[in-house]
Protein backbone atom coordinates (compact mmCIF):
# COMPACT_ATOMS: atom_id res chain seq x y z
CA UNK A 1 0.00 0.00 0.00
CA UNK A 2 1.44 3.55 -0.69
CA UNK A 3 0.83 6.87 1.12
CA UNK A 4 -2.46 7.67 3.21
CA UNK A 5 -3.46 10.21 5.07
CA UNK A 6 -5.67 10.61 8.35
CA UNK A 7 -9.04 12.81 7.17
CA UNK A 8 -10.96 14.41 9.91
CA UNK A 9 -15.18 13.98 9.98
CA UNK A 10 -16.64 16.88 12.29
CA UNK A 11 -19.81 15.81 13.88
CA UNK A 12 -21.99 18.97 13.70
CA UNK A 13 -24.69 18.01 16.26
CA UNK A 14 -23.77 17.19 19.90
CA UNK A 15 -23.09 13.64 21.13
CA UNK A 16 -24.84 12.27 24.08
CA UNK A 17 -22.49 10.09 26.66
CA UNK A 18 -23.87 7.17 28.77
CA UNK A 19 -22.44 9.18 31.30
CA UNK A 20 -25.44 11.56 31.01
CA UNK A 21 -23.15 14.34 29.33
CA UNK A 22 -22.96 15.73 26.49
CA UNK A 23 -20.11 16.83 24.04
CA UNK A 24 -20.38 19.26 21.56
CA UNK A 25 -18.21 19.55 18.41
CA UNK A 26 -16.74 16.02 18.30
CA UNK A 27 -13.80 15.33 15.39
CA UNK A 28 -13.04 11.94 14.07
CA UNK A 29 -9.84 11.17 12.64
CA UNK A 30 -10.04 8.16 10.10
CA UNK A 31 -8.43 6.53 7.14
CA UNK A 32 -9.70 4.32 4.66
CA UNK A 33 -8.47 1.46 2.29
CA UNK A 34 -9.79 -0.08 -0.76
CA UNK A 35 -13.67 1.19 -2.29
CA UNK A 36 -17.10 0.69 -1.18
CA UNK A 37 -18.88 -1.14 -3.38
CA UNK A 38 -21.99 0.17 -4.80
CA UNK A 39 -24.36 -1.66 -2.45
CA UNK A 40 -22.14 -0.37 -0.04
CA UNK A 41 -22.22 -3.54 1.87
CA UNK A 42 -18.19 -4.75 1.86
CA UNK A 43 -16.90 -2.40 4.35
CA UNK A 44 -14.98 -3.60 7.20
CA UNK A 45 -14.08 -1.02 10.61
CA UNK A 46 -10.94 -1.97 12.13
CA UNK A 47 -11.34 -1.17 16.35
CA UNK A 48 -7.64 -0.75 17.72
CA UNK A 49 -6.27 -1.26 21.27
CA UNK A 50 -5.79 1.16 23.99
CA UNK A 51 -3.00 3.66 22.25
CA UNK A 52 -3.59 2.86 18.58
CA UNK A 53 -4.97 5.42 16.28
CA UNK A 54 -6.71 5.61 12.85
CA UNK A 55 -3.15 5.10 10.78
CA UNK A 56 -4.02 0.87 10.53
CA UNK A 57 -2.21 0.58 7.32
CA UNK A 58 -0.25 2.20 4.72
CA UNK A 59 2.98 4.72 4.98
CA UNK A 60 2.08 8.44 6.21
CA UNK A 61 4.33 10.82 3.74
CA UNK A 62 7.94 10.49 4.93
CA UNK A 63 6.95 8.01 7.37
CA UNK A 64 9.49 5.13 7.47
CA UNK A 65 6.77 2.97 9.37
CA UNK A 66 3.36 1.68 8.40
CA UNK A 67 0.49 1.94 10.03
CA UNK A 68 -0.52 -0.78 13.37
CA UNK A 69 -2.25 -3.54 11.40
CA UNK A 70 -0.40 -3.03 8.14
CA UNK A 71 0.57 -6.84 7.92
CA UNK A 72 -3.34 -7.58 7.97
CA UNK A 73 -4.49 -4.75 6.08
CA UNK A 74 -4.04 -4.31 2.12
CA UNK A 75 -3.87 -5.89 -1.21
CA UNK A 76 -4.38 -9.67 -0.81
CA UNK A 77 -3.88 -10.05 2.91
CA UNK A 78 -6.25 -10.43 6.15
CA UNK A 79 -8.36 -7.28 5.31
CA UNK A 80 -7.87 -7.11 1.52
CA UNK A 81 -8.65 -3.87 0.19
CA UNK A 82 -8.62 -5.13 -3.36
CA UNK A 83 -12.06 -6.68 -2.17
CA UNK A 84 -13.07 -4.57 0.96
CA UNK A 85 -13.32 -1.31 1.96
CA UNK A 86 -11.53 -0.84 5.35
CA UNK A 87 -12.00 2.00 7.43
CA UNK A 88 -10.31 2.56 10.44
CA UNK A 89 -10.67 5.78 13.10
CA UNK A 90 -9.40 6.96 16.33
CA UNK A 91 -11.58 6.38 19.64
CA UNK A 92 -13.41 9.24 20.96
CA UNK A 93 -10.90 10.00 24.21
CA UNK A 94 -8.12 9.38 22.68
CA UNK A 95 -5.19 11.54 21.72
CA UNK A 96 -4.35 11.05 17.44
CA UNK A 97 -6.82 13.68 16.25
CA UNK A 98 -10.68 12.70 17.49
CA UNK A 99 -11.72 14.47 19.85
CA UNK A 100 -10.20 13.64 24.09
CA UNK A 101 -9.46 15.18 26.58
CA UNK A 102 -6.10 16.93 24.78
CA UNK A 103 -8.99 18.80 22.53
CA UNK A 104 -10.00 22.50 22.65
CA UNK A 105 -13.14 22.82 24.52
CA UNK A 106 -15.50 24.66 22.57
CA UNK A 107 -17.22 26.25 25.63
CA UNK A 108 -13.74 27.62 26.90
CA UNK A 109 -11.09 27.88 24.38
CA UNK A 110 -9.00 26.20 26.41
CA UNK A 111 -8.21 21.63 26.44
CA UNK A 112 -10.55 19.71 28.80
CA UNK A 113 -7.88 18.12 30.57
CA UNK A 114 -9.76 16.45 33.25
CA UNK A 115 -12.84 18.42 32.68
CA UNK A 116 -13.42 16.58 29.54
CA UNK A 117 -16.45 13.84 30.55
CA UNK A 118 -15.37 10.40 31.36
CA UNK A 119 -16.71 8.20 28.10
CA UNK A 120 -17.48 4.31 28.15
CA UNK A 121 -16.92 2.09 24.50
CA UNK A 122 -20.87 2.20 24.01
CA UNK A 123 -19.61 5.54 23.87
CA UNK A 124 -16.88 5.35 21.78
CA UNK A 125 -18.62 3.23 19.24
CA UNK A 126 -21.65 5.55 18.84
CA UNK A 127 -19.01 8.20 17.44
CA UNK A 128 -17.62 5.19 15.27
CA UNK A 129 -21.51 5.10 14.03
CA UNK A 130 -21.55 8.56 13.28
CA UNK A 131 -18.58 7.93 10.88
CA UNK A 132 -20.02 5.23 9.27
CA UNK A 133 -23.30 6.25 8.64
CA UNK A 134 -21.30 9.41 7.09
CA UNK A 135 -19.45 7.17 4.97
CA UNK A 136 -22.65 5.19 3.72
CA UNK A 137 -21.70 2.39 4.72
CA UNK A 138 -24.80 -0.31 5.06
CA UNK A 139 -23.91 -3.75 6.12
CA UNK A 140 -20.54 -3.50 8.28
CA UNK A 141 -18.08 -6.07 9.58
CA UNK A 142 -16.50 -5.24 12.81
CA UNK A 143 -12.81 -6.62 13.69
CA UNK A 144 -10.93 -5.36 16.50
CA UNK A 145 -8.02 -7.13 18.95
CA UNK A 146 -7.63 -6.02 22.75
CA UNK A 147 -10.20 -3.21 23.40
CA UNK A 148 -10.79 -3.11 20.32
CA UNK A 149 -12.36 -6.71 20.60
CA UNK A 150 -14.44 -4.81 23.02
CA UNK A 151 -15.82 -2.34 20.79
CA UNK A 152 -16.35 -5.18 18.32
CA UNK A 153 -18.99 -6.86 20.92
CA UNK A 154 -20.49 -3.47 21.35
CA UNK A 155 -21.16 -2.78 17.73
CA UNK A 156 -22.98 -5.88 17.23
CA UNK A 157 -24.88 -5.22 20.12
CA UNK A 158 -25.68 -1.76 19.99
CA UNK A 159 -26.55 -2.27 15.68
CA UNK A 160 -27.53 -5.83 14.94
CA UNK A 161 -28.72 -5.21 11.65
CA UNK A 162 -25.94 -3.37 10.47
CA UNK A 163 -23.36 -5.83 11.55
CA UNK A 164 -22.91 -9.05 9.73
CA UNK A 165 -19.52 -10.54 10.54
CA UNK A 166 -17.62 -9.72 13.87
CA UNK A 167 -14.19 -10.34 14.55
CA UNK A 168 -13.02 -10.50 18.62
CA UNK A 169 -8.72 -11.07 18.77
CA UNK A 170 -7.64 -11.18 21.75
CA UNK A 171 -10.06 -9.47 23.79
CA UNK A 172 -13.07 -10.69 26.59
CA UNK A 173 -16.53 -9.15 26.80
CA UNK A 174 -15.42 -7.94 30.70
CA UNK A 175 -11.85 -7.21 31.98
CA UNK A 176 -11.06 -9.54 35.36
CA UNK A 177 -10.13 -8.11 38.01
CA UNK A 178 -6.17 -8.46 37.61
CA UNK A 179 -6.76 -6.14 34.37
CA UNK A 180 -8.54 -4.02 35.79
CA UNK A 181 -5.56 -3.86 39.00
CA UNK A 182 -2.90 -3.38 36.55
CA UNK A 183 -4.84 -0.34 34.86
CA UNK A 184 -5.38 1.01 38.17
CA UNK A 185 -1.43 1.23 38.77
CA UNK A 186 -1.00 2.96 35.43
CA UNK A 187 -3.54 5.61 36.43
CA UNK A 188 -2.14 6.11 39.84
CA UNK A 189 1.52 5.88 38.54
CA UNK A 190 -0.19 9.28 36.23
CA UNK A 191 -2.34 10.79 38.64
CA UNK A 192 0.79 11.16 41.61
CA UNK A 193 3.06 12.60 38.93
CA UNK A 194 4.43 15.91 40.47
CA UNK A 195 3.84 17.42 37.05
CA UNK A 196 -0.02 16.44 36.37
CA UNK A 197 -1.31 19.29 37.98
CA UNK A 198 -4.67 17.90 38.07
CA UNK A 199 -4.64 17.08 34.23
CA UNK A 200 -3.69 21.00 33.50
CA UNK A 201 -0.32 20.10 31.88
CA UNK A 202 -0.51 20.86 28.19
CA UNK A 203 0.71 24.32 28.73
CA UNK A 204 3.99 23.23 30.70
CA UNK A 205 5.90 19.84 31.78
CA UNK A 206 3.89 16.75 31.17
CA UNK A 207 3.83 13.98 33.79
CA UNK A 208 6.14 12.26 31.74
CA UNK A 209 7.77 9.83 34.30
CA UNK A 210 4.02 8.66 35.65
CA UNK A 211 3.06 8.36 31.56
CA UNK A 212 5.93 6.16 31.09
CA UNK A 213 5.82 3.87 34.00
CA UNK A 214 1.80 3.45 33.13
CA UNK A 215 3.65 2.31 29.67
CA UNK A 216 6.23 -0.02 31.73
CA UNK A 217 3.59 -1.81 33.75
CA UNK A 218 1.11 -2.03 30.53
CA UNK A 219 4.06 -3.69 28.63
CA UNK A 220 4.55 -6.29 31.18
CA UNK A 221 0.86 -7.39 31.18
CA UNK A 222 1.27 -7.84 26.76
CA UNK A 223 4.02 -10.05 27.38
CA UNK A 224 4.41 -13.15 29.18
CA UNK A 225 7.22 -15.19 31.24
CA UNK A 226 8.32 -16.92 28.27
CA UNK A 227 8.43 -14.29 25.79
CA UNK A 228 10.56 -11.95 28.35
CA UNK A 229 12.87 -14.83 28.90
CA UNK A 230 13.08 -15.08 25.14
CA UNK A 231 13.72 -11.96 24.66
CA UNK A 232 15.85 -11.07 27.81
CA UNK A 233 16.67 -13.65 30.17
CA UNK A 234 18.55 -11.80 32.68
CA UNK A 235 21.17 -10.51 30.47
CA UNK A 236 22.63 -7.24 31.33
CA UNK A 237 22.12 -4.04 29.42
CA UNK A 238 25.93 -3.72 27.31
CA UNK A 239 28.08 -5.68 30.14
CA UNK A 240 28.51 -8.75 31.82
CA UNK A 241 28.76 -7.50 35.80
CA UNK A 242 26.19 -5.43 37.89
CA UNK A 243 26.40 -1.64 38.75
CA UNK A 244 26.07 -1.79 42.35
CA UNK A 245 23.28 1.21 42.26
CA UNK A 246 19.69 1.92 40.85
CA UNK A 247 20.65 2.88 37.55
CA UNK A 248 19.27 0.17 34.72
CA UNK A 249 21.19 -3.11 35.19
CA UNK A 250 19.27 -5.83 32.95
CA UNK A 251 18.36 -5.84 29.59
CA UNK A 252 14.52 -5.97 30.55
CA UNK A 253 14.98 -2.77 32.62
CA UNK A 254 16.29 -0.99 29.78
CA UNK A 255 13.64 -2.40 27.46
CA UNK A 256 10.69 -1.02 29.81
CA UNK A 257 12.42 2.38 29.99
CA UNK A 258 12.93 3.20 26.73
CA UNK A 259 9.37 1.35 25.82
CA UNK A 260 8.11 4.15 28.66
CA UNK A 261 9.99 7.06 27.23
CA UNK A 262 9.22 6.69 23.67
CA UNK A 263 5.33 6.25 24.70
CA UNK A 264 5.66 9.45 26.66
CA UNK A 265 6.71 11.51 23.02
CA UNK A 266 3.16 9.84 21.41
CA UNK A 267 0.45 9.59 23.96
CA UNK A 268 -1.30 11.87 26.51
CA UNK A 269 -1.48 11.02 29.94
CA UNK A 270 -5.27 12.39 30.38
CA UNK A 271 -6.51 9.90 27.14
CA UNK A 272 -4.40 7.05 29.10
CA UNK A 273 -6.57 7.77 32.69
CA UNK A 274 -9.82 8.02 30.18
CA UNK A 275 -9.42 5.00 27.70
CA UNK A 276 -8.35 2.61 30.57
CA UNK A 277 -11.37 3.85 32.56
CA UNK A 278 -13.81 2.80 29.91
CA UNK A 279 -11.82 -0.42 29.18
CA UNK A 280 -12.36 -1.23 33.22
CA UNK A 281 -16.37 -0.18 32.68
CA UNK A 282 -16.98 -2.31 29.96
CA UNK A 283 -19.06 -5.03 31.31
CA UNK A 284 -21.90 -6.80 28.76
CA UNK A 285 -22.79 -9.33 31.23
CA UNK A 286 -24.01 -6.54 33.50
CA UNK A 287 -25.35 -4.05 31.36
CA UNK A 288 -27.63 -7.10 29.92
CA UNK A 289 -28.87 -9.13 32.68
CA UNK A 290 -26.21 -11.79 31.51
CA UNK A 291 -23.83 -12.49 28.50
CA UNK A 292 -26.26 -15.54 27.37
CA UNK A 293 -28.91 -12.48 27.41
CA UNK A 294 -27.00 -10.17 26.00
CA UNK A 295 -26.22 -12.31 22.80
CA UNK A 296 -30.08 -13.12 22.67
CA UNK A 297 -31.25 -11.56 19.70
CA UNK A 298 -27.96 -10.62 17.55
CA UNK A 299 -28.14 -11.49 14.16
CA UNK A 300 -24.16 -11.54 13.24
CA UNK A 301 -21.74 -14.14 12.67
CA UNK A 302 -18.86 -14.53 15.13
CA UNK A 303 -15.02 -15.09 15.05
CA UNK A 304 -13.03 -15.06 18.32
CA UNK A 305 -9.98 -15.51 18.18
CA UNK A 306 -7.09 -15.78 21.77
CA UNK A 307 -3.55 -16.62 22.34
CA UNK A 308 -2.70 -19.44 24.47
CA UNK A 309 0.10 -17.42 26.29
CA UNK A 310 -2.15 -14.53 26.80
CA UNK A 311 -3.03 -14.16 30.18
CA UNK A 312 -4.36 -10.14 30.30
CA UNK A 313 -7.28 -11.44 28.37
CA UNK A 314 -6.79 -15.07 27.97
CA UNK A 315 -8.54 -18.16 26.53
CA UNK A 316 -10.81 -18.38 29.20
CA UNK A 317 -12.68 -15.29 28.48
CA UNK A 318 -12.98 -16.06 25.12
CA UNK A 319 -14.42 -19.21 25.93
CA UNK A 320 -16.88 -17.85 28.25
CA UNK A 321 -18.11 -15.66 25.40
CA UNK A 322 -17.96 -18.73 22.65
CA UNK A 323 -20.36 -20.95 24.84
CA UNK A 324 -22.70 -17.64 25.27
CA UNK A 325 -23.05 -17.59 21.82
CA UNK A 326 -23.12 -21.06 21.56
CA UNK A 327 -26.19 -21.16 24.34
CA UNK A 328 -28.05 -18.37 21.57
CA UNK A 329 -27.28 -21.01 18.84
CA UNK A 330 -25.09 -18.24 16.89
CA UNK A 331 -23.09 -18.77 14.28
CA UNK A 332 -19.55 -18.72 15.70
CA UNK A 333 -16.17 -20.20 15.35
CA UNK A 334 -13.11 -20.67 17.85
CA UNK A 335 -9.54 -20.68 17.57
CA UNK A 336 -6.99 -20.36 20.35
CA UNK A 337 -4.16 -19.95 18.52
CA UNK A 338 -0.68 -20.99 20.45
CA UNK A 339 1.79 -18.42 20.73
CA UNK A 340 4.66 -17.59 23.12
CA UNK A 341 4.03 -13.96 22.56
CA UNK A 342 1.18 -13.27 25.52
CA UNK A 343 -1.12 -11.04 24.58
CA UNK A 344 1.20 -8.70 21.91
CA UNK A 345 0.08 -11.96 19.51
CA UNK A 346 -2.44 -10.42 18.37
CA UNK A 347 0.14 -8.18 16.77
CA UNK A 348 2.40 -10.27 15.68
CA UNK A 349 0.69 -14.18 14.57
CA UNK A 350 -0.62 -12.17 11.55
CA UNK A 351 0.50 -15.68 9.18
CA UNK A 352 -2.49 -17.73 11.07
CA UNK A 353 -4.69 -14.74 11.85
CA UNK A 354 -4.54 -13.94 7.89
CA UNK A 355 -5.66 -17.40 6.99
CA UNK A 356 -8.45 -17.27 9.85
CA UNK A 357 -9.67 -14.42 8.85
CA UNK A 358 -9.61 -14.23 5.63
CA UNK A 359 -11.79 -17.47 5.11
CA UNK A 360 -14.05 -16.35 7.84
CA UNK A 361 -14.74 -13.37 5.54
CA UNK A 362 -14.91 -15.17 2.38
CA UNK A 363 -17.71 -17.71 3.46
CA UNK A 364 -21.08 -17.21 3.22
CA UNK B 1 -5.71 -37.04 20.18
CA UNK B 2 -8.56 -37.89 18.64
CA UNK B 3 -7.96 -35.78 15.24
CA UNK B 4 -5.10 -37.43 14.96
CA UNK B 5 -6.83 -40.69 15.21
CA UNK B 6 -8.90 -39.78 12.19
CA UNK B 7 -7.00 -38.21 10.21
CA UNK B 8 -5.09 -41.59 10.20
CA UNK B 9 -8.30 -43.18 9.24
CA UNK B 10 -8.64 -40.86 6.58
CA UNK B 11 -5.52 -42.13 4.62
CA UNK B 12 -5.73 -45.43 5.67
CA UNK B 13 -8.84 -46.83 5.20
CA UNK B 14 -12.48 -46.33 4.33
CA UNK B 15 -13.51 -43.18 6.42
CA UNK B 16 -15.09 -42.14 3.43
CA UNK B 17 -17.13 -44.84 3.73
CA UNK B 18 -18.05 -44.06 7.38
CA UNK B 19 -18.63 -40.24 5.92
CA UNK B 20 -20.96 -41.33 3.04
CA UNK B 21 -23.13 -43.22 5.54
CA UNK B 22 -23.33 -40.75 7.91
CA UNK B 23 -24.30 -38.11 5.13
CA UNK B 24 -26.79 -40.43 3.93
CA UNK B 25 -28.42 -41.37 7.59
CA UNK B 26 -28.73 -37.16 8.14
CA UNK B 27 -31.86 -35.45 6.42
CA UNK B 28 -31.66 -32.48 4.65
CA UNK B 29 -32.41 -29.47 6.45
CA UNK B 30 -31.33 -31.57 9.73
CA UNK B 31 -28.91 -29.84 12.20
CA UNK B 32 -25.67 -31.33 13.30
CA UNK B 33 -22.79 -31.16 15.83
CA UNK B 34 -19.52 -33.42 14.72
CA UNK B 35 -17.51 -34.25 17.59
CA UNK B 36 -13.30 -34.15 16.70
CA UNK B 37 -14.37 -32.98 13.63
CA UNK B 38 -10.51 -33.17 12.07
CA UNK B 39 -10.59 -31.08 9.11
CA UNK B 40 -13.85 -31.04 8.11
CA UNK B 41 -14.07 -33.04 5.71
CA UNK B 42 -17.81 -34.67 6.69
CA UNK B 43 -18.70 -31.58 7.90
CA UNK B 44 -18.24 -30.22 4.11
CA UNK B 45 -20.30 -33.32 2.63
CA UNK B 46 -22.98 -32.27 5.09
CA UNK B 47 -23.36 -28.67 4.43
CA UNK B 48 -23.56 -28.98 0.40
CA UNK B 49 -26.66 -31.77 1.52
CA UNK B 50 -27.88 -28.35 3.07
CA UNK B 51 -27.34 -29.82 6.97
CA UNK B 52 -26.78 -26.98 9.26
CA UNK B 53 -23.48 -28.15 10.59
CA UNK B 54 -21.16 -27.14 13.57
CA UNK B 55 -17.28 -28.74 14.52
CA UNK B 56 -15.71 -29.02 17.68
CA UNK B 57 -12.12 -30.04 17.32
CA UNK B 58 -9.21 -29.45 19.83
CA UNK B 59 -6.18 -28.97 17.11
CA UNK B 60 -5.55 -25.54 15.80
CA UNK B 61 -4.52 -26.60 12.57
CA UNK B 62 -8.00 -28.86 11.92
CA UNK B 63 -9.48 -25.57 12.77
CA UNK B 64 -8.01 -23.55 10.28
CA UNK B 65 -8.58 -25.94 7.93
CA UNK B 66 -12.02 -26.10 8.58
CA UNK B 67 -12.56 -22.51 8.40
CA UNK B 68 -10.63 -22.37 4.90
CA UNK B 69 -13.87 -24.53 3.87
CA UNK B 70 -15.97 -22.04 5.22
CA UNK B 71 -17.31 -24.05 8.04
CA UNK B 72 -18.55 -23.07 11.54
CA UNK B 73 -15.95 -24.49 14.06
CA UNK B 74 -15.08 -24.24 17.94
CA UNK B 75 -11.43 -24.93 19.43
CA UNK B 76 -12.34 -27.51 22.29
CA UNK B 77 -11.37 -30.72 23.72
CA UNK B 78 -14.68 -33.18 23.92
CA UNK B 79 -13.55 -34.73 26.90
CA UNK B 80 -14.37 -31.23 29.11
CA UNK B 81 -18.04 -31.58 27.58
CA UNK B 82 -20.46 -29.73 25.46
CA UNK B 83 -20.67 -26.38 28.22
CA UNK B 84 -22.18 -24.14 25.93
CA UNK B 85 -24.44 -26.22 24.32
CA UNK B 86 -28.09 -26.22 25.48
CA UNK B 87 -30.38 -29.63 26.06
CA UNK B 88 -31.39 -31.15 22.45
CA UNK B 89 -30.27 -27.95 21.06
CA UNK B 90 -28.80 -30.61 17.98
CA UNK B 91 -30.66 -33.14 15.79
CA UNK B 92 -27.51 -34.89 16.05
CA UNK B 93 -24.73 -34.97 17.43
CA UNK B 94 -21.64 -37.29 15.47
CA UNK B 95 -19.06 -38.70 17.56
CA UNK B 96 -17.57 -40.88 14.07
CA UNK B 97 -14.35 -43.15 15.00
CA UNK B 98 -13.29 -41.02 18.37
CA UNK B 99 -14.99 -42.84 21.18
CA UNK B 100 -12.09 -44.77 21.63
CA UNK B 101 -9.45 -42.01 21.90
CA UNK B 102 -11.86 -39.90 24.45
CA UNK B 103 -10.81 -39.99 28.46
CA UNK B 104 -14.03 -40.07 29.58
CA UNK B 105 -15.99 -41.92 27.34
CA UNK B 106 -19.08 -41.88 29.48
CA UNK B 107 -19.51 -38.51 30.38
CA UNK B 108 -18.97 -37.84 26.44
CA UNK B 109 -21.48 -39.95 25.57
CA UNK B 110 -23.82 -38.31 28.28
CA UNK B 111 -23.31 -34.96 27.33
CA UNK B 112 -23.98 -36.23 23.43
CA UNK B 113 -27.81 -37.32 24.68
CA UNK B 114 -28.03 -34.06 26.44
CA UNK B 115 -27.28 -32.03 23.55
CA UNK B 116 -28.59 -34.19 20.76
CA UNK B 117 -31.52 -35.93 19.62
CA UNK B 118 -29.82 -38.43 18.25
CA UNK B 119 -26.57 -39.65 18.56
CA UNK B 120 -24.28 -41.34 15.76
CA UNK B 121 -21.36 -42.86 16.90
CA UNK B 122 -18.96 -45.32 15.56
CA UNK B 123 -15.54 -47.00 16.43
CA UNK B 124 -13.43 -49.81 15.75
CA UNK B 125 -14.59 -53.58 17.19
CA UNK B 126 -11.89 -54.95 19.19
CA UNK B 127 -13.44 -58.51 19.22
CA UNK B 128 -13.18 -58.38 15.48
CA UNK B 129 -11.86 -62.11 14.90
CA UNK B 130 -8.57 -60.82 13.19
CA UNK B 131 -7.58 -58.44 16.76
CA UNK B 132 -9.08 -61.74 18.90
CA UNK B 133 -6.32 -63.99 16.22
CA UNK B 134 -3.77 -61.02 16.41
CA UNK B 135 -3.96 -61.37 20.19
CA UNK B 136 -4.00 -64.91 20.30
CA UNK B 137 -1.02 -66.28 17.74
CA UNK B 138 1.33 -62.86 18.22
CA UNK B 139 0.64 -62.28 22.07
CA UNK B 140 0.90 -58.55 21.32
CA UNK B 141 -1.31 -55.69 20.73
CA UNK B 142 -3.28 -55.93 17.78
CA UNK B 143 -2.21 -53.75 15.22
CA UNK B 144 -4.18 -53.42 11.60
CA UNK B 145 -4.96 -51.15 9.20
CA UNK B 146 -7.96 -50.12 11.55
CA UNK B 147 -5.21 -49.78 14.73
CA UNK B 148 -2.66 -49.27 13.18
CA UNK B 149 -0.51 -47.39 16.42
CA UNK B 150 1.91 -49.10 18.92
CA UNK B 151 0.66 -49.85 22.54
CA UNK B 152 3.08 -46.82 24.00
CA UNK B 153 1.80 -44.45 21.45
CA UNK B 154 -1.78 -44.85 20.33
CA UNK B 155 -4.82 -42.42 21.18
CA UNK B 156 -6.92 -45.16 21.12
CA UNK B 157 -6.70 -45.75 25.20
CA UNK B 158 -10.55 -47.08 25.56
CA UNK B 159 -11.21 -49.90 22.96
CA UNK B 160 -14.38 -51.57 23.28
CA UNK B 161 -16.60 -54.42 21.65
CA UNK B 162 -19.99 -54.19 20.41
CA UNK B 163 -20.89 -56.07 23.11
CA UNK B 164 -19.24 -53.53 25.37
CA UNK B 165 -21.48 -50.91 23.98
CA UNK B 166 -24.43 -53.32 24.11
CA UNK B 167 -24.22 -53.47 27.77
CA UNK B 168 -22.95 -49.91 27.86
CA UNK B 169 -26.48 -48.80 26.38
CA UNK B 170 -28.32 -50.92 28.96
CA UNK B 171 -26.10 -49.03 31.78
CA UNK B 172 -26.65 -45.58 30.33
CA UNK B 173 -30.88 -45.93 29.74
CA UNK B 174 -29.82 -45.22 26.11
CA UNK B 175 -31.62 -47.20 22.90
CA UNK B 176 -29.62 -48.28 19.60
CA UNK B 177 -31.90 -47.19 17.06
CA UNK B 178 -29.80 -48.64 13.91
CA UNK B 179 -26.45 -50.49 13.55
CA UNK B 180 -24.27 -50.51 11.01
CA UNK B 181 -21.21 -53.00 10.97
CA UNK B 182 -18.75 -52.51 7.94
CA UNK B 183 -15.57 -55.01 7.51
CA UNK B 184 -12.58 -53.94 4.80
CA UNK B 185 -14.56 -50.74 4.66
CA UNK B 186 -17.70 -52.15 3.17
CA UNK B 187 -20.94 -52.44 4.60
CA UNK B 188 -21.92 -56.25 5.86
CA UNK B 189 -25.44 -57.09 6.29
CA UNK B 190 -25.28 -61.32 5.86
CA UNK B 191 -26.98 -63.35 8.08
CA UNK B 192 -23.00 -64.45 9.88
CA UNK B 193 -22.49 -60.19 9.91
CA UNK B 194 -25.85 -60.18 12.05
CA UNK B 195 -25.46 -63.09 14.07
CA UNK B 196 -21.75 -63.15 15.37
CA UNK B 197 -22.10 -59.64 14.84
CA UNK B 198 -19.37 -59.06 17.34
CA UNK B 199 -17.19 -61.63 15.51
CA UNK B 200 -17.23 -60.17 11.85
CA UNK B 201 -17.31 -56.56 12.34
CA UNK B 202 -14.45 -54.72 11.62
CA UNK B 203 -16.01 -51.72 12.28
CA UNK B 204 -19.02 -50.47 13.92
CA UNK B 205 -21.89 -46.95 13.51
CA UNK B 206 -24.89 -46.81 15.85
CA UNK B 207 -27.77 -44.59 15.82
CA UNK B 208 -28.81 -44.01 19.21
CA UNK B 209 -31.94 -42.21 21.33
CA UNK B 210 -32.47 -41.75 25.47
CA UNK B 211 -34.68 -43.39 26.61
Amino acid sequence: MHIVETKIFKITEPVDLESGKQLKEVEVAYETYGELNEAADNAILLLHALTGDAHAAGYHEGDKKPGWWDDMVGSGKAFDTDKYFVICSNMLGGCKGTTGPNSINPDTGKEYGLSFPVITIEDVVKVQKKLIDFLGVKKLTVAGGSMGGMQALEWALAYKDMVCHVIVIASTPRLSAQSIAFNAVGRNAILSDPNFNNGDYYHGEKPEKGLSIARMVGHITYLCEEAMHEKFARRFQDKDTPNFNFDVDFEVESYLAHQGQTFVDRFDANSYLYITKAVDYFDIAKKYGSLEKAFEDTNSKYLVISFSSDWLFPSSQSKELVNALMKNKKDVSFCEIQSPCGHDAFLLEYETQTRIIRSFLCAQ
Amino acid sequence: MCAMSNEHYAKSLGLHLNYSIITDMIESGASVLDLGCGDGTLMKMLKEKNVHVSGIDISEDNIVKCLEKGLSVIQGDIDEGLHGYPDKSYDYVVLNQTLQSTEKPDYVIKEMLRVGKKIVVSFPNFAYWRVRFYLMFHGKMPKSNILPFEWYDTPNIHLLTLKDFYDFAKRHDFRIEQKLTMTRAKIRKSLFHKVFDNFFTEEVMFLCTKN
